[in-house]
């Protein structure tokens, strides 16, 4: 592998520009001539808009224009689209209401923009916006997803009668029912997966700049996949056809999912850009992005679980009601459904899955995927209900998945997804060995001598990642295809640039490619840089969300390269007057092997470049490029295993350990895995203790600033205990799974299951506040 | 922000003249809360009196049994004095867990008390501790002084120079932290003054800002220990409820934190 190959512990090469402040962010840039723009937001959940009075603002200094939703729409920008069609059980298509980029008659959620004010500065905007009077008639409003599907409920959009946008089922519902027949055990529970905001580092961001000569737009935006974006825009939204339109995503502070989508910002700074004649800049604050980023999760769920005598599971039935906001963002259908029903298999054998999942509109900011996307909502559930289950059964909680877990691979479950490989007793047993699973009832009486209540919980999740193949997720309703593309160039001096359409916005990529780079042709990584995030430099592109990027993105640049080695084996041969066949790659150079001839890397390229030497028909260059499309998604699983105490007296938690035993397939760089769980872990601990979007009934945000919203702090998170058990993914050369989201989607369901452990009551919702701790401790 | 005219003052009389020029002025001390206020477009003063280089205003003294901080004092200052860590070292516990090191190196004693927010911490150490608020013009007690949430007997324009602590026999203060602001969700702060009076003092809890626990300071007068609070009673009437804690909840943290300051009590 070598000191820089896949496998070694190298330290982020693009660490150095971002903690010495020369990260290059889109507010970080600034165009000649640019203007700046202050949106005007809804206060109201639900309202009319029934006038809009700009006339004073406008006679404000350094004011070049309010823009209103009214324009936008008049000049036949798109509304904006939901990328996943859903069909509901009785057939019909899902049922959207309209999303324009401003509102220009009605508004359906607090935060949504009704008008825009540009001007010379961004005071001077926010001066003027406060000028603007927007007459509204306020209408009833609805926040809660089980409020707004009753009769009677305030109605957000003509097109979707009853607030419903679908009513989708998955598996075989007879086979269900009749494994419930013969159930030995039913085991049931309601659960609700508590709504998140993302909360990035970054707040959104763009900068639109038209050329009224060359009727072409570039867009500097905060986006996890600006071919998406550059294709969304162009297909959809009419703003420019794909070859006037240029999209650049630059260092971006973090996503979680909430940048993959394309915003009203984005296309009004577009749209604002070319109606002024000069660049508009838009940086969002804090409250903008409570207010207006997509919302995660937020599932209401009825589930009973069939067992048989001998505690085998033999049937599963869901019903969850989820909650999609006020309008469908981009991705949003896919997320309770193909993303969410498909795992509900977990790591058990289960002959029978039934679920149906309705989507309800509410006056709320929309919803859509947030770190893990269905799958921690998918596993919270199966995690709360085996726990459950050996309460009720009266066995012990790590015994009775061990007795249900799949052990043959591949593995077809009931709903869709076909498991490749694993080894889920290996990650079990190497977390209950890390925590002393054994040694815990000692640990618990010590405790409850000290006046704590101590619990442990496990928590044994899969998810899916690669999100794959095209082919099967079109027949799904997915509108793009799911592949990545790489290119690698051989510079005539031998350094050398892969270009991907992954993005990176704090993953490490700039490090982690160039490790395959350095184990392939033992090169070291500063010859190596990774160009992405600008559709002019990079031919095409699905971006980075879904933990893709390694599984998908690296194995196209795995492709290129191996594509690239062959010609250039086919140049070394010609060069060193030996057989393709005979060279090999080692330190940099093109051996014949069992000789000490060679040839380094640079004269390859030199040699490509100049064409003086090149074999018979040979095209000069070295230049390669791949798509690669996966056959499968992959399958990271792992168990996490959680020991708190609870202060009766407070109802606070206190971790004593956290392990993680993780089956990623092949790490590339273990230092950067470590990461990444480091952060899944505080966000699904973020979510278990801490983190809830609330609404009141009116559908005002209660949780707009982070002096209500808790988001995890150092102090919060314990330190992890890590470990990994690894099978490799046979469905891409480098045996990669992905690790970006399994810390997410696995960890709420070990806290609270140790915390219902601790206080010896099974029912508690996220977050498991001090406060709803101690009353659900003191409840009747 | 809105526009705004900043004056950096050089005595308290500079300030106060300052003040009064201005059509809505406002004083900074540490900035914690009127600069957010400000950044959020909730405060517009058309000038800005910085009291935080005014060097009558920096310090603490120890005179006999009266530990005196001056206003402008910033927490970091308070939690690391000799002086304080001697005589009151509930106040330097306090200080050291209020907020975090940014707030703790701008915040200030006399902005807080101030501002009076019901969640701060430092309103609980005057009220148990029986404390004096000096102004530029008189002398308040704690009792008098803080009048309800953000409110206090403050006159447009005047100025707190300092605080004074008569130094107790003991002291403790413990709090339970709001989990997104870590404000106080509810804060206790017990004393035992030299003359055997007992005080305890609640933040972050009531509805009317800092309060006195009657019920509490009873107990613990006839017996100085935790246990003596078991049997108390707290009503939740009146007390806050919010997303964090409900005003059931609060009243129970009210006797917890109350056990705790007392075991902690030195």
């Amino acid at each position: 592998m070598g000191v820089e190959g896949i496998g070694a512990r190298v330290v982020r090469k693009e660490d150095k520009r971002f903690i010495t402040g020369k990260g290059r962010y889109v507010d970080d840039i600034k165009l000649v001539g640019m203007t700046h723009a202050h949106f005007i937001r809804s206060p109201h959940a639900h309202a009319k808009v029934k006038g809009i009075d700009s006339s004073a603002a406008l006679k404000m200094p350094g004011v070049v224009a309010v823009l209103t939703g009214r324009e936008i729409v008049d000049d036949k920008v798109g509304n904006l689209i939901c990328g996943w069609a859903i069909t509901s059980k009785d057939g019909s298509p899902m049922k959207m209401g309209a999303w324009p980029a401003m509102a220009p008659e009605t508004v359906r959620f607090v935060g949504q923009a009704v008008a825009v004010v540009i001007a010379e500065s961004k005071n001077l905007a926010r001066d003027a916006a406060e000028a603007v009077a927007v007459d509204y008639e306020e209408l009833p409003a609805v926040a809660d997803v089980q409020a707004a599907i009753k009769s009677g409920a305030p109605q957000l959009h003509p097109e979707a009668p009853g607030n419903q946008v679908y009513d989708w089922v998955i598996g075989d519902e007879g086979a269900t029912d009749a494994a419930f027949a013969k159930a030995a055990n039913v085991v049931k529970l309601d659960v609700t997966n508590n709504r998140l905001a993302p909360n990035a580092m970054e707040p959104r961001a763009a900068i639109a700049d038209y050329d009224a000569a060359e009727e072409h737009f570039t867009l500097y935006t905060t986006s996890q996949n600006p071919h998406v974006a550059r294709l969304v825009l162009s297909a959809f939204y009419n703003i420019a056809p794909e070859h006037k339109l240029r999209v650049i995503a630059p260092d971006v502070g973090g996503g979680f999912g909430s940048k993959i989508f394309i915003y009203p910002e984005e296309m009004v700074a577009l749209w604002a850009s070319k109606k002024v004649g000069r660049p508009v800049k838009w940086t969002g604050d804090r409250t903008e992005a409570f207010l207006t980023d997509a919302h995660g999760r937020d599932h209401v769920t009825h589930a009973e679980m069939a067992f048989d005598a001998n505690n085998k599971i033999t049937g599963f039935k869901v019903k969850t009601y989820a909650n999609f906001g006020a309008y469908m963002s981009l991705f949003s259908s896919s997320v309770p459904t193909y993303l969410y029903a498909t795992l509900l298999s977990g790591q058990y054998n289960i002959p029978a899955i039934h679920a149906e999942v309705i989507g309800v509109y509410t006056n709320t900011t929309p919803v859509d995927a947030y770190r893990g996307a269905g799958r921690p909502e998918a596993s919270y559930l199966i995690e709360r209900l085996m726990e459950t289950a050996a309460r009720q059964l009266k066995v012990d909680p790590a015994e009775l998945r061990r007795t249900n877990f799949i052990t043959q691979f591949p593995h077809q479950t009931p709903v869709i997804m076909a498991y490749d490989t694993g080894d889920f007793n290996a990650s079990l047993d190497a977390a209950m060995k890390a925590i002393d699973y054994a040694g815990f009832a000692a640990r618990k009486a010590q405790a409850k001598s000290q006046g704590k209540l101590r619990g442990i919980g496990v928590s044994c999740y899969i998810e899916a990642c690669g999100i794959a193949p095209s082919k099967a997720v079109g027949s799904l309703g997915a509108g793009v295809g799911l592949w990545e593309s790489a290119e690698v160039r051989v510079n005539p001096v031998g350094t050398i640039e892969i270009l991907t359409g992954s993005h990176s916005h704090g993953q490490g990529h700039e490090t982690t490619f160039c490790q395959l780079v350095a184990d392939r042709l033992g090169v070291p990584i500063s010859q190596v840089s990774i160009v992405h995030g600008d559709t002019d430099k990079v031919q095409f592109g699905m971006g980075t969300y879904g933990s893709r990027s390694a599984a998908v993105g690296l194995t196209a640049i795995l492709k290129a390269m191996e594509k690239m080695e062959s010609k250039a084996k086919k140049i070394a041969a010609h060069a060193l007057e030996a057989s393709e066949a005979d060279i090999v790659i080692e330190n940099g150079e093109f051996k014949v092997t069992g000789t000490d001839k060679a040839i380094a890397l640079p004269m390859v390229a030199l040699a490509a470049y100049t064409a003086h030497n090149l074999p018979d028909g040979m095209e000069p260059g070295l230049k390669e490029s791949a798509f690669y499309d996966p056959t499968n998604f992959t399958f990271p699983a792992g168990t996490y295993i959680c020991e708190l105490e609870v202060d009766p007296g407070t109802g606070k938690t206190s971790f004593v350990d956290f392990v993680a035993a993780d089956d990623f397939g092949r790490l590339i760089n273990p230092m950067i895995v470590e990461g990444q769980v480091h952060g899944g872990l505080v966000q699904g601990i973020g979510q278990a203790l801490l983190e809830h979007a609330i609404y009141d009934a009116n559908g005002q945000p209660v949780t707009a600033s982070f002096m209500d919203y808790a988001m995890p702090r150092a102090d919060d998170v314990p330190s992890f205990n890590l470990s990994h058990t690894t099978t490799l993914c046979p469905g891409n050369p480098l045996g990669i799974k992905g690790c970006g989201e399994a810390g997410a989607i696995g960890a709420s369901a070990a806290v609270i299951n140790a915390i219902t452990d601790a206080i010896g009551k099974n029912n508690l919702e996220m977050p498991a506040t001090p406060d709803r701790v101690w009353r659900t401790i003191n409840a009747a | 922000m809105y526009q705004t005219t900043y004056h950096r003052a050089s005595s308290v009389d500079e300030a106060a003249s300052l003040f009064a020029k201005g059509s809505e002025s406002k004083f900074l001390a540490g900035g914690q809360t009127l600069l957010p206020v400000m950044k959020q477009r909730l405060a517009s003063p058309s000038d800005v009196i910085d009291l935080g280089k005014i060097k009558e205003l920096q310090g603490v003294e120890l005179s006999g049994d009266t530990l005196t901080i001056k206003a402008a004092t910033i927490y970091y200052d308070i939690m690391t004095n000799a002086d304080v860590k001697k005589a009151i070292p509930a106040i330097a516990y306090l200080t050291s867990v209020l907020g975090d090191p940014a707030v703790r190196y701008r915040g200030t004693i006399g902005g807080s008390i101030a501002n009076n927010d019901p969640a701060a911490d430092f309103p609980a150490a005057l009220l148990a501790l029986g404390a004096t608020v000096k102004t530029n013009k008189r002398s308040i007690s704690a009792e008098d002084f803080f009048q309800g949430l953000f409110t206090t007997a403050l006159e447009d324009g005047e100025i707190i120079t300092a605080v004074s602590f008569p130094v107790p026999a003991k002291a403790g203060y413990e709090k339970m932290r709001h989990p997104a602001s870590r404000f106080a969700l509810t804060g206790v702060f017990v004393a035992q003054t030299k003359s055997g009076e007992v005080r305890v003092a609640a933040t972050g809890a009531s509805q009317s800002g800092v309060m006195r626990v009657p019920a509490i300071e009873a107990a613990l007068k006839a017996n100085w220990s935790p246990s003596a609070i078991d049997g108390v009673s707290i009503s939740a009437s009146g007390l806050l409820a919010d997303i964090h804690g409900t005003a059931e909840y609060r009243a129970n943290l009210i006797k917890v934190m109350a056990q705790r300051a007392v075991a902690a009590a030195r």
